[in-house]
């Protein structure tokens, strides 16, 4: 009934086995009071008429004690009484809101953000009511007055000190422990100075107390670190809310013909696996019993599904798309195909890790000019024969109007801003410093199977087939989950359908069914025909071909534009494949990539990005397979289709949920116009500086100086960084019709 | 000026109250699903409501 589920069709697709009942059973957690409650991931939710369909239908299931749907995180979560699981995971799906489980680091509240949410209410208190009495002060207030006023404000300020500072002093420390120094180290030192200092003036009836800078500082630089939190998290949240592609576990069939759901963990070798057509594979087995057709396109980046029987060897992470099979697990998870991709990533990750932020490396050249210029304010005022209470009081002035208020707000202000961009156009980054990295790429590398196509096949030839027969395959193809069973079915949707008296899949083959005497069958030709030795997909009757069918895997949208846009503006662009040689050289030649290598292992696919980087390369990589974990972890920067394999997506530092290729130039772009405001910003912070140092050196700033060159130059820092999102809305507005409401 | 003996402690007290108030806010859930507040004011109380 919902308004909502044709709006997310531009969510990228994929083809994601619901989660079974003993998965979801298996997530719940028990809540003590005889009841059980489990979350689960719906991304399609996004009104007030969602929410009211989900909780309503679930309301009414009989021992579902309560449905509560959460928009912001797009989750659902439903408590019950007793052991058996109400039919959830159905009622959703049947709904339109298919829903899935996500990573359990993943659940519950976010207590950084209510950490961060708690500092900025203390300091946005403190600093509010202390601004109120200086500004009395600075209206004339004087003698006992005016010493009452201090010391109410040296107690307002204590408390934000002690929670909102404490953010700073411990990531200041941990900076500092580790021999580095970020932007944090400075303003843990002002602040604290200058607190310091204000309550020895106060104590000795001083005229100036710098209480409102140290405490205003805070609540300035918590806004900006506030807002960055939530728009990672939104991020990740969103991320997170994607389909697991890896099984939780496995139906396991013990020796006396029971079978048991067990988690993926306690799946030994030599345990035998029953797998349902449309799961994955959970552990890397032999096929013991069953035939069926696997689709390996996210485990080896082969488009073309390949059909199995008894006997066969297969991967982890592989689909079963057409027929039940019985496996023996040949390894145990944590050496299965996975595994040994995990272990590859983390032996290749290293460009990212030696890449340092600008604000770093803006704060590590600062911070010492900044102590530095103090110390010799300090030292010249003692020698011109000023007492040493003058030449502190001077000296701490500087660090204060240095203190990087605009600095610390200029970069992670722009990103904000820049990240959501990015979120309005379906596009997650994981943080900041992934932008920065992205507008430096200038190479590009791209895996085929899934990044630059689709990973499903399209009908190429419906033009020479009789929409007669194409409607008869399409019914015949609807029965199947096989991927060029749904192309077939997709083509021929509005052709009259016949009516058969009995279809039947055999997996590995095709479909077969009668009407009447007459027999059809759909599938691989040296079966479907009674003498035939072609191969490809044929519709025949009676053992007669009567139609044959052409397809490719079809390229994502905009993937020929977004690679001329790279090769234009970022650098060489390359395809690394896994899939056969024939296969890549139509994708390259039809989107007009030069370079381009197939049938490439993982490791190779490392390898060559290293080969890359060791030419002075800094390459951006777009892949989406398992295959492509280790390779999206060792490229200076990465990015991941949301259809991506689990740890793909994890490895990737930004993941696009639209189906277009355009994500990359867009996401690209952004960050290219990012970099160059926070550029912008540190220049204005830095001409700020240019001016306001002198004018601290020479003794003039009093308090009130201090809180209006602060706030001018923090809003002047804001300001700039929001012209990003004008940018941005001009953007979103011409492209409103095609855009999918919103995507977290 | 004395005035401000009873002012200022009046004025922190208030200040104190919406701090301790926004704190059991936050501690209390209000501000996990702030999409959903926004969206659930559309729906009718009855529809919402937990079955006897």
């Amino acid at each position: 009934m919902s308004c909502c589920a044709p709006g997310s069709e531009d969510l990228a697709k994929a083809l994601v086995a619901l989660p079974t009942g003993e998965e979801v059973a298996f997530a719940a957690r028990d809540m003590g009071d005889g009841t059980r409650q489990v979350e689960l991931s719906v991304p399609r939710v996004h009104c007030a008429a969602c929410i009211h369909a989900i909780e309503t239908a679930l309301g009414k299931l009989d021992t579902v004690e309560r449905a509560r749907v959460n928009l912001s995180t797009r989750r659902v979560s439903v408590r019950w009484r007793g052991d058996g699981l109400p039919p959830v995971v159905s009622t959703l799906d049947g709904l339109g809101y298919p829903p899935h489980l996500f990573d359990d680091a993943q659940d519950g509240k976010d207590p950084v953000l209510s950490q961060l949410l708690r500092a900025l209410a203390v300091s946005g208190f403190a600093a509010g009511n202390i601004m109120l009495l200086s500004v009395s002060v600075w209206s004339g207030a004087e003698g006992a007055t005016r010493d009452l006023f201090h010391w109410v404000s040296a107690l307002i300020a204590l408390p934000a000190l002690a929670v909102a500072g404490g953010i700073y002093y411990r990531s200041a420390w941990s900076a500092l422990r580790h021999g580095r120094m970020n932007m944090d180290v400075p303003i843990a030192i002002g602040i604290t100075m200058a607190y310091g200092l204000s309550i020895y003036d106060t104590w000795h009836s001083g005229s100036h107390a710098y209480f409102d800078a140290s405490v205003t500082l805070l609540f300035f630089l918590l806004i900006g670190r506030t807002l960055d939190h939530v728009m990672r998290n939104r991020a990740r949240a969103a991320v997170a809310g994607l389909a697991r592609l890896s099984p939780r576990g496995a139906l396991v069939l013990f020796g006396d013909g029971t079978r048991d759901y067990r988690p993926i963990a306690e799946i030994e070798p030599g345990m035998r696996l029953l797998v349902a057509a449309g799961e994955r594979i959970p552990v890397d087995a032999k096929i013991v019993q069953g035939a069926s057709d696997l689709d390996c396109s996210l485990v080896n980046g082969e488009s073309a599904p390949l059909a199995v029987a008894a006997g066969a060897e297969i991967q982890a992470g592989t689909l079963n798309l057409t027929g039940p099979l019985t496996l023996e697990a040949t390894r145990s998870a944590s050496t299965s195909f996975l595994a040994e991709m995990m272990r590859l990533m983390e032996a290749a990750e290293g460009g990212r890790a030696r890449y340092r932020r600008i604000a770093d490396r803006v704060s590590a050249m600062y911070a010492p000019v900044v102590h530095l210029t103090a110390l010799i304010t300090f030292i010249g005022w003692m020698l011109a024969g000023a007492d040493w209470h003058q030449a502190i009081t001077i000296a701490i002035a500087v660090l204060i109007i240095t203190c990087p208020c605009a600095l610390g707000l200029a970069v992670p202000i722009v990103q904000v801003v820049a990240a959501r961009r990015l979120f309005e156009n379906g596009i997650m980054v994981k943080d900041g410093a992934a932008m920065e990295r992205l507008a430096q790429a200038d190479a590009a590398v791209f895996d085929k199977t899934g990044t630059l196509t689709l990973g499903h096949p399209r009908l190429t030839n419906v033009h020479e087939i009789t929409p007669r027969l194409l409607g008869i395959a399409s019914a015949l193809a609807a029965h199947s989950r096989h991927p060029l069973s749904q192309a077939i079915a997709q083509q021929g949707g509005g052709a009259p359908a016949p009516v058969f008296d009995e279809v039947k899949e055999l997996p590995g083959f095709g479909m077969e069914a009668s009407a009447g005497d007459t027999v059809w069958r759909l599938g691989r030709a040296n079966w479907a025909a009674d003498d035939s030795q072609e191969s490809g997909t044929v519709l025949t009757r009676d053992g007669k071909i009567v139609a044959r069918f052409a397809f490719e895997d079809e390229t994502r949208a905009g993937a020929r534009a977004a690679i001329a846009a790279l090769k234009a503006g970022v650098g060489p662009v390359e395809m690394l494949s896994g899939d056969t040689e024939a296969a890549c050289r139509r994708v390259a030649d039809e989107l007009g990539i030069d370079t381009w290598r197939s049938a490439l292992l993982p490791a190779q696919k490392v390898e060559r990005i290293e080969e890359l980087a060791l030419q002075g390369r800094k390459v951006l990589m777009v892949g989406d397979g398992l295959n492509d974990a280790p390779a999206l972890g060792a490229a200076h920067v990465s990015m991941a289709p949301a259809t991506a394999a689990d740890i793909g997506r994890s490895a990737a530092d930004f993941v696009f949920l639209r189906e277009s290729l355009a994500a990359v130039t867009t996401a690209r772009d952004v960050a290219l116009r990012a970099g160059q405001l926070i550029r912008q910003n540190i220049g204005i912070a830095i001409v700020y500086n240019i001016i306001a140092v002198p004018i601290a050196i020479l003794g003039y700033v009093t308090p009130l100086i201090a809180a209006i060159a602060m706030s001018g130059s923090s809003i002047l820092v804001i300001t700039n960084a929001l012209r990003l999102m004008r940018a941005g809305r001009a953007d979103a507005g011409k492209t409103r019709q095609v855009t999918e409401p919103a995507t977290a | 000026m004395s005035i401000l003996v009873y002012l200022i402690p009046v004025a922190l007290f208030l200040g104190a109250i919406s701090l301790l108030g926004f704190l059991w806010a936050l501690r209390s859930g209000q501000y996990d699903d702030l999409d959903g507040a926004a969206a659930r004011i559309l729906l009718d109380p009855e529809d919402t409501k937990p079955k006897p």
